[in-house]
C-alpha cells in the first residue's frame, strides 16, 4: 500500500500531481482504508493522504477555499495585489494564529483588508478544513485542481 | 470561479438614502455661449472616404466638454468627432462613422501619445473624449482625470474619492470600473463604493453625490452610468454576496432618486404591471416576481444589474439584463427564480417595466444576462422591425423585437455550447442537457465537462455592429467547466457562492477565445478568429470597414470588417480588457484604448500566478499569460502619421 500520511513525509511528484487531475471524480468513492478510518483533525496532523487522496475535510477545504477566499488570495493561494500568497502564510501561522487572524480579520498596509469571517457560518464551521487543505496547499500534497478524496467518515 | 461579476446588494435603502448635495459654485454654466455640439459637428471636417486626411483648418474652439452643456446626448452621440457614452451611442453599437483610418491605411498606424494610470488591477471601459478633453478613469481607488488634448494630453484636474478600503474585499473579481457618463457639462463617476457623484466637466468640482447601496452587506459599484434626459441610471453589483438587483434613476441636477426598480420582488418593488408588462407576449401574472421563489428567498435572490444600459430615444424605453440568482447552488432555490437572468425594458421616466424575458430560468452555471442590448434595425422576413441583439453568457445570441419583445432567432454562437441542445421558441425556454444539469445531477457532485464555463461564452466585454457590413463583432471565451454545487448559509456582506468550479479549454482545442462575426438575422457565425485566451476587451467597428479589439496579452488588433483578415497589431504594455474608442482632435481620427490586465480574466494573472498547475481550473488555463504580459494601467493612443 502506497501510505503517504502526515504532513511533511513527502512531498508529492507533479507526475502523482497529474495522475490525480485525470482521476478526479472518476474515483469518487473509493474504499476507506483502515488507517484513514482512524484518521482524526488536529493542528499537528491536518490532513490524510493515500493514494494521492486526500481525507473529507481537506477536500471540504478546497470547496470552501473557492466559495469564500479565492477572490482575494487568488485560484491558488498565490495572493493577489491586495492579498498575501497564503502558501507563505501557512508555512510560519500556527493553526491558533490562523484561527484568530480568520475570525478577527487583519488591517495591513496600502489597499490589504482582511474582513474578519467570526460571523460567516460557511467559513468558521469548517475551519479546521481550510486549515488541513491550505496546508496541504502549502506542503506540496495537494495541488491547485480539485484533489480526489476519501468519503465522509461516520464519528 | 470567481465571481465575475461585481455584484451588490442592497437590502436597504429606500428610507436610509444618504444623498446631499455638495458644493454647487461649480455648477453655474459659465459657457452658455458655447455653440451646441450640434452646430459643432455640422461645422467639423467631414473625414473623407479615401482614407486621407480632411483638412483640419475647419474646426471650431472647443475649449472643454461644458462647451457640449446645451445639447442633449441624443444629439451628442451622433457626432462622430467625439466619444460620449461608454458604448458609443444609446444603441450600444460600439459604431463609429469615421473612415480616415481605413482596412487600406491602418497597416500605417502608429502610437500617437500614451499616459500612465498610476494604478494596476484591471481597466475596463474606456476614455470619454468632449472636445479637446478626454476622461480618464481607473479601477479602485477610481480616480478621475481630465487630459488636455492641445498640449499634449496634460492633466486639467484629477478627482481622486476617499473611499474605504473594507469595500475591496467584497468585489467580486477585481476592482474595475467600466468607465464615467457625460451630461449638461458634467461628468458622472460611479465608485466602488457605490457613491454616485457628479463632477463640473470643466473643474472636476463635486457637484453633488449619493449613495446608492450598502457595501457592509456585499453592495459594490462597477458599471458606467448612462444618462437618458434629465436622469442618470446606474445598477448594483454583488450577486455574490446575495445582493437583490435593480436599477436605480437619479435626476442629473441634484441626485435625488426618481425610481427604483428592483430584479425581484412584489410589483411595487419591480415596478411591473400584472396585466401590462408581459414575457413573451403573455401578462407576466401578479407578483412574478416572488411566484418562483420559495418563502423570502427572493429577498437574497441576485438578480444584479452591473452591465451595461442601452436606450431608444423613440420608444423611450431603457434596456438592460439582470444577473445571476444567489447563490450558485441551484437545489437550495427551487423554482425559475424570476426575475434573475432576464432581459429588462423599462420606461425611462418611471422605470415602468413593458417586457420582459428570462434566458435562463433557475440557473445552474451562472450565465449572468447582464451583458450590453445592440438596438438595431433589420428587415426580417420581408418587413423592417427594431430589434434587440444581445450576445449572453448562456452561449445563446438572441435577436429580439425590442417593442414588444418578441423573441425571434436564439442560436449558438460557438458550437461547443452544451448545456442546452436549444432554446424552445414558443416558451423561450432553453432544452436543458441532463448531463450537464448541476441542479439534475444534485449537491455535493462534480458535474464535468459543461460548456461554455461560468464567465459564459461572452462576458461584460461589448460587443460592436456596423450598419456598413450588417455584422455584429463578437469578443468571446472559448471556455468550459466542472461546477459542483453545495450547501451555503446566507450572512449579510460574507460571499454567497456554494459551489466550486475548474475552468479549462473545450476537447481537443488549447484556445480560450474567439473574435467573430455574427449575423443576426440568420443566428450564424460568417468567421471566427481565434485567440490565445478570452477576448475581454470591447469591440470597435468603423465607416472604414476596420474592427478593432485587445487582447489579454496586450494586443490592440485591426481587422479588416468584411473579412476577419488582420490589419494591424501593436503590443501595448499589459493586457487589454478595456475598449476601444475614436474621436478626432484638430480633424484627424485616433484610436484609443485602456490596458491594464486584471478582471476575472486575468485573476489568475493578477494574483500573480506562475505556478503550473494539472491543466485543470482557469489559474491552469491562464497562467500563461504571465509569460506574455504583466499588470499596468495605461491609455494608449493611435493614428496614422502625417
Amino acid at each position: 500500500m502506497n501510505l503517504t500520511s502526515f504532513p511533511g513525509h513527502r512531498r508529492a511528484t507533479a507526475a502523482q500531481h497529474l495522475a490525480a487531475a485525470l482521476l478526479g471524480g472518476a474515483l469518487f468513492s473509493p474504499a476507506i482504508s483502515a488507517d484513514y478510518s482512524s484518521f482524526k483533525f488536529s493542528p499537528e496532523t491536518p490532513y490524510y493522504v493515500e493514494d494521492n487522496k486526500v481525507d473529507f475535510g481537506t477536500y471540504n477545504g478546497f470547496r470552501r477555499y473557492h466559495s469564500e477566499c479565492h477572490t482575494c488570495h487568488g485560484p491558488a493561494g498565490m495572493g493577489s495585489a491586495y492579498a498575501p500568497a497564503l502558501m507563505k502564510s501557512m508555512e510560519v501561522l500556527t493553526f491558533d494564529q490562523f484561527v484568530e487572524v480568520v475570525i478577527n480579520g487583519r488591517t495591513g498596509m496600502d489597499q490589504r483588508v482582511m474582513p474578519g469571517f467570526a460571523s460567516n457560518l460557511n467559513v468558521l464551521p469548517y475551519i479546521s478544513d481550510l486549515y488541513a487543505y491550505l496546508k496541504a496547499r502549502s506542503d506540496g500534497v495537494v495541488g491547485t485542481a480539485r484533489p480526489p478524496n476519501f468519503p465522509k467518515v461516520k464519528p | 470561479m470567481t465571481l465575475m461579476k461585481n455584484q451588490i446588494v442592497l437590502v436597504v435603502v429606500a428610507a436610509g438614502l444618504v444623498y446631499y448635495v455638495g458644493d454647487r459654485a461649480g455648477q453655474q454654466r459659465t459657457d452658455a455661449a458655447a455653440p451646441p455640439a450640434a452646430a459643432v459637428a455640422a461645422t467639423a471636417p467631414t473625414p473623407a472616404g479615401d482614407g486621407s486626411a480632411a483638412a483640419p483648418t475647419a474646426k471650431p474652439q472647443l475649449a472643454v466638454a461644458s462647451d457640449f452643456a446645451q445639447a442633449s446626448l441624443t444629439e451628442l452621440q451622433n457626432d462622430p468627432n467625439i466619444w460620449v457614452m461608454q458604448n458609443g451611442n444609446y444603441a450600444s453599437t460600439r459604431y463609429s462613422a469615421l473612415d480616415q483610418i481605413n482596412a487600406v491605411n491602418a497597416k500605417d498606424l502608429q502610437v500617437a501619445w500614451t499616459f500612465s494610470t498610476g494604478v494596476l488591477r484591471g481597466h475596463e471601459g474606456g476614455p470619454l473624449v468632449l472636445g479637446d478633453v478626454m476622461y480618464v478613469h481607473t479601477p479602485f481607488p477610481n480616480k478621475v482625470f481630465a487630459l488636455d488634448l492641445n498640449n499634449d494630453g496634460k492633466i486639467l484636474w484629477k478627482y481622486e474619492p476617499r473611499q474605504d478600503t473594507s469595500v475591496i474585499p467584497v468585489m467580486c473579481c477585481d476592482t474595475v470600473n467600466r468607465g464615467l457618463a457625460y451630461a449638461e457639462g458634467k461628468i458622472f463617476l460611479y465608485q466602488a463604493d457605490t457613491t454616485l457623484v457628479a463632477l463640473d466637466a470643466k473643474t472636476g468640482t463635486k457637484l453633488w453625490s449619493v449613495v446608492n447601496g450598502d457595501p457592509t452587506k456585499g453592495a459594490t459599484g462597477t458599471a458606467a452610468p448612462m444618462v437618458v434626459k434629465d436622469k442618470v441610471y446606474v445598477g448594483i453589483s454583488g450577486g455574490e454576496f446575495g445582493v437583490r438587483g435593480y436599477l436605480t434613476a437619479y435626476n442629473t441636477a441634484d441626485g435625488a432618486q426618481v425610481w427604483r426598480g428592483y430584479s425581484m420582488g412584489p410589483d411595487s418593488d419591480t415596478l411591473m404591471d400584472p396585466e401590462k408588462t408581459t414575457h413573451l407576449g403573455k401578462p407576466v401574472g401578479k407578483d412574478s416576481g416572488t411566484a418562483t421563489w420559495e418563502g423570502d428567498q427572493w429577498k437574497i435572490g441576485g438578480g444584479t444589474t452591473w452591465g451595461w444600459y442601452s436606450y431608444d430615444p423613440e420608444l423611450n424605453l431603457v434596456y438592460y439584463g439582470t444577473g445571476n440568482p444567489s447563490t450558485w447552488n441551484p437545489n437550495q432555490r427551487p423554482g425559475d427564480n424570476r426575475w434573475s437572468m432576464t432581459i429588462f425594458a423599462r420606461d425611462a421616466d418611471t422605470g415602468m417595466a413593458k417586457w420582459v424575458y428570462q434566458m435562463t430560468p433557475h440557473d445552474e452555471w451562472d450565465y449572468d444576462g447582464v451583458n450590453e442590448m445592440l438596438l438595431v434595425e433589420k428587415e426580417i422576413d420581408g418587413v423592417m422591425r427594431k430589434l434587440l441583439v444581445h450576445f449572453d453568457r448562456n452561449g445563446f445570441a438572441y435577436t429580439m423585437d425590442r417593442l414588444t419583445g418578441e423573441l425571434l432567432v436564439a442560436e449558438k454562437f460557438d458550437p461547443v455550447v452544451n448545456w442546452a441542445t436549444h432554446i424552445d421558441m414558443d416558451t423561450g425556454r432553453p432544452q436543458v442537457v441532463a448531463e450537464f444539469s448541476p441542479a439534475a445531477n444534485g449537491e455535493d457532485v462534480n458535474t464535468k465537462g459543461i460548456c461554455p464555463a461560468a464567465l459564459g461564452t461572452k462576458d461584460q466585454q461589448p460587443a460592436s455592429y456596423s450598419p456598413r457590413t450588417g455584422m455584429f463583432y463578437v469578443p468571446t471565451n472559448h471556455v468550459c467547466m466542472d461546477y459542483e454545487p453545495f450547501q451555503v448559509s446566507y450572512v449579510a456582506g460574507q460571499p454567497y457562492v456554494g459551489a466550486t468550479l475548474s475552468m479549462f479549454p473545450p476537447e481537443g482545442k488549447d484556445h480560450l477565445g474567439n473574435f467573430i462575426a455574427w449575423d443576426a438575422v440568420k443566428g450564424e457565425i460568417k468567421w471566427t478568429i481565434p485567440e490565445k485566451f478570452s477576448v475581454w476587451s470591447g469591440a470597435l467597428a468603423t465607416a472604414g470597414d476596420v474592427v478593432f479589439y485587445g487582447t489579454l496579452e496586450g494586443y490592440l488588433k485591426a481587422v479588416d470588417a468584411k473579412t476577419g483578415e488582420e490589419l494591424y497589431r501593436f503590443k501595448t504594455p499589459s493586457g487589454i480588457i478595456g475598449n476601444v474608442n475614436t474621436y478626432t482632435h484638430n480633424g484627424k481620427q485616433y484610436i484609443a484604448v485602456l490596458s491594464g490586465l486584471g478582471g476575472w480574466a486575468g485573476i489568475g494573472m493578477a494574483a500573480g500566478l506562475t505556478e503550473p498547475t494539472e491543466g485543470l481550473g482557469a489559474v491552469g488555463a491562464y497562467s500563461s499569460l504571465s509569460d506574455y504580459t504583466q499588470l499596468g494601467g495605461q491609455l494608449t493612443v493611435f493614428a496614422i502619421p502625417n
